[in-house]
């Protein structure tokens, strides 16, 4: 599937951003609404966030983004809020693989906080897994995905890809 | 035994990962680290604020039926009993479904510790939708967590996809000197290698010969923190004595050829380790106790599915036995089970925190995630037996959380403030 660019403004975070911080647990246990958890994203950072974010923005942090625990409202959260892609320069396990599950675009580049500033505007092309600092006009690479994690980020998540080939990408 | 199963069991040349997933994988194909397989998995756990999501998917998708209703646990632990309506409306979300399609829905003891007691066996793979799932590496069985919508799909198939972890072995040399606990080793660890100093990776625990189930159980589940995939402990005597007490025997016995190849090797001399503490925010600000005694606190917490078993309660029992929490300090005992519970009723050890003035609280995930039974209020400080000290995990955002073992947690509740355990042992 085609995928179209993304072009964004930059919300920048340190290191070690982990899942308590993008979602308390007491807001994730008590819904299944991703607009409401949205209303929580980055609460732990910055309790304003989603007021300052625009449909389409990017998140670009630094290392093992998404750390702690399994939750899945903590991608959720973040691409309710309005949130497009994350840039990070490493990710934690689970949250990765959450991101492609549930169809948050997530791109890992080493040299992410070192090169994007905050509210830098960046173009994202998906397909490549280039990112364009508009500020710079600097391109940066991505690591590649492939497999399920290419077939999933084509598909726009795990449920995407069922009702699309009515079964799972392993089956 | 499968031919193919017997080969890979008696493999000198890979490590007990490469082996549970050869074993357990829809193919056979010989697979190594950094391999991706589909796997069958044998046991499934979820919880109240996992599940639902995980139940809203499964039915967005349309899926009708779950692969096995004998395999699926759905846990209500972690805000229970219900602390408000919403909460509530989850559970009956959880209830309904399981009603619908057969699977077992447990109320009131903590997911990890409950598969522990009545479920986990060497060999088997456990995947659950809650990061402290690596608890189950205890017993040698491949445990590990995921998110809610991955949970569906497995509820649907049986199957997932898996990449073959690296493994790190961590050697464990001597014993523990008195004083210091399994989570005094865990902590020392995670200070070592940083919070993602074990990503992606696999953890496997050699020569802890004398070290509990209990203590195997509170390395294991801690392991997330530095962020390892999964974490084991070889099956021996002990194990093998805790099976049988519970009634169980191994599926395999997987063990490490003797020629594996290992990402890495740390070696840990126990006897040099002191009582660790770790400071707010991060769970890798580990110190040795002596530098933040003193420190004063409003709560102490000896709970949460990382410690609070019988053998964590009865060191806290030994240091309050006669003694008083110190006024103006709260004590939350808050036991890993529903058994434990029992256990400490039967033994006597309830009476002694009653009487040094603790709360003694049914089983829950509660204080520990900050969403009842020991919320932390605007710039409380607390010493903690629970996982995690992040900001905002136990109450308000100015709250601060140390980390220490029950040992530490129950001395400090002595004394109001951070306390080194070993005066009272």
């Amino acid at each position: 599937m085609k995928q179209k660019l993304l072009k964004g403004k930059v919300h920048k975070f340190g290191d070690f951003v982990n899942t308590d911080l993008i979602i308390p647990f007491r807001f994730k246990a008590r819904t299944n609404d991703p607009y409401e958890l949205a209303k929580y994203c980055m609460y732990g950072l910055d309790i304003s966030f989603p007021k300052k974010v625009k449909k389409g923005d990017f998140i670009v942090a630094g290392k093992n983004f998404g750390g702690g625990s399994s939750r899945e409202q903590a991608p959720i959260a973040i691409k309710y809020c309005g949130i497009t892609a994350v840039i990070a320069e490493s990710f934690a396990r689970i949250f990765f693989r959450n991101a492609f599950t549930i169809g948050l675009p997530v791109l890992e580049i080493p040299i992410a906080t070192k090169e994007i500033k905050d509210s830098d505007t960046l173009e994202i092309d998906l397909n490549k897994r280039t990112i364009k600092i508009l500020r710079t006009k600097k391109v940066l690479e991505a690591k590649k995905v492939t497999g399920f994690l290419e077939e999933l980020q084509k598909a726009g998540g795990l449920e995407g890809y069922y009702k699309k080939h009515k079964k799972f990408p392993w089956e | 035994m499968e031919a193919f199963a017997k080969r890979i069991l008696e493999d000198d040349s890979i490590t007990f990962a490469e082996k549970i997933i050869n074993i357990k994988s829809v193919k056979q194909d010989v697979l190594q680290a950094g391999d991706i397989a589909v796997v069958n998995v044998d046991l499934t756990l979820a919880q109240d604020s996992t599940g639902p999501l995980a139940i809203k998917v499964f039915n967005e998708m349309g899926l009708q039926k779950v692969w096995d209703p004998k395999k699926i646990f759905i846990f209500l632990d972690h805000t229970y009993p219900a602390a408000d309506e919403k909460v509530a409306n989850m559970h009956n979300i959880v209830r309904e479904f399981c009603k619908q399609h057969g699977c077992s829905v447990l109320e009131g003891t903590i997911s990890h510790q409950h598969m522990m007691e009545e479920q986990i066996s060497p060999g088997v793979l456990l995947i659950g939708a809650d990061s402290h799932t690596n608890q189950g590496g205890a017993l040698g069985a491949f445990a590990t967590g995921i998110g809610s919508t991955e949970m569906a799909a497995i509820w649907a198939t049986g199957k997932i996809w898996l990449k073959v972890p690296e493994t790190l072995k961590i050697n464990l040399i001597g014993n523990l000197p008195k004083g210091i606990f399994a989570r005094d080793v865990i902590m020392n660890l995670i200070g070592q290698l940083g919070e993602d100093g074990a990503n992606y990776k696999s953890l496997e625990w050699k020569k802890g010969g004398n070290l509990s189930i209990d203590s195997r159980a509170c390395i294991c589940n801690n392991s997330v923190e530095c962020g390892a995939k999964n974490s084991v402990f070889e099956v021996d005597g002990i194990t093998q004595s805790y099976l049988k007490n519970m009634g169980r025997k191994p599926v395999f016995d997987v063990k490490s050829g003797k020629n594996a190849v290992y990402a890495d090797e740390i070696n840990m001399e126990l006897k040099n380790l002191e009582p660790q503490i770790t400071l707010p925010e991060h769970v890798d600000r580990v110190k040795t106790i002596a530098e933040v005694e003193g420190q004063e606190i409003n709560q102490s917490f000896l709970g949460s599915s990382t410690n609070c078993r019988m053998e964590d309660l009865e060191i806290a029992a030994r240091i309050l036995k006669g003694r008083k929490v110190k006024e103006g300090t709260r004590l939350v005992i808050t036991p890993a089970s529903k058994i434990i519970y029992w256990e400490a009723m039967k033994k006597g050890l309830v009476n002694i925190f009653l009487q040094a003035g603790a709360v003694f609280t049914n089983s829950t995930c509660g204080a520990c995630v900050g969403t009842h039974m020991g919320v932390l209020g605007e710039n409380e400080i607390c010493v903690s037996c629970s996982p995690r000290n992040y900001t905002g995990r136990m109450g308000a955002l100015s709250a601060k959380v140390y980390l220490a073992s029950p040992a530490t947690v129950a001395a400090s509740a002595i004394e109001g403030k951070i306390a080194d355990p070993r005066k009272y042992l």
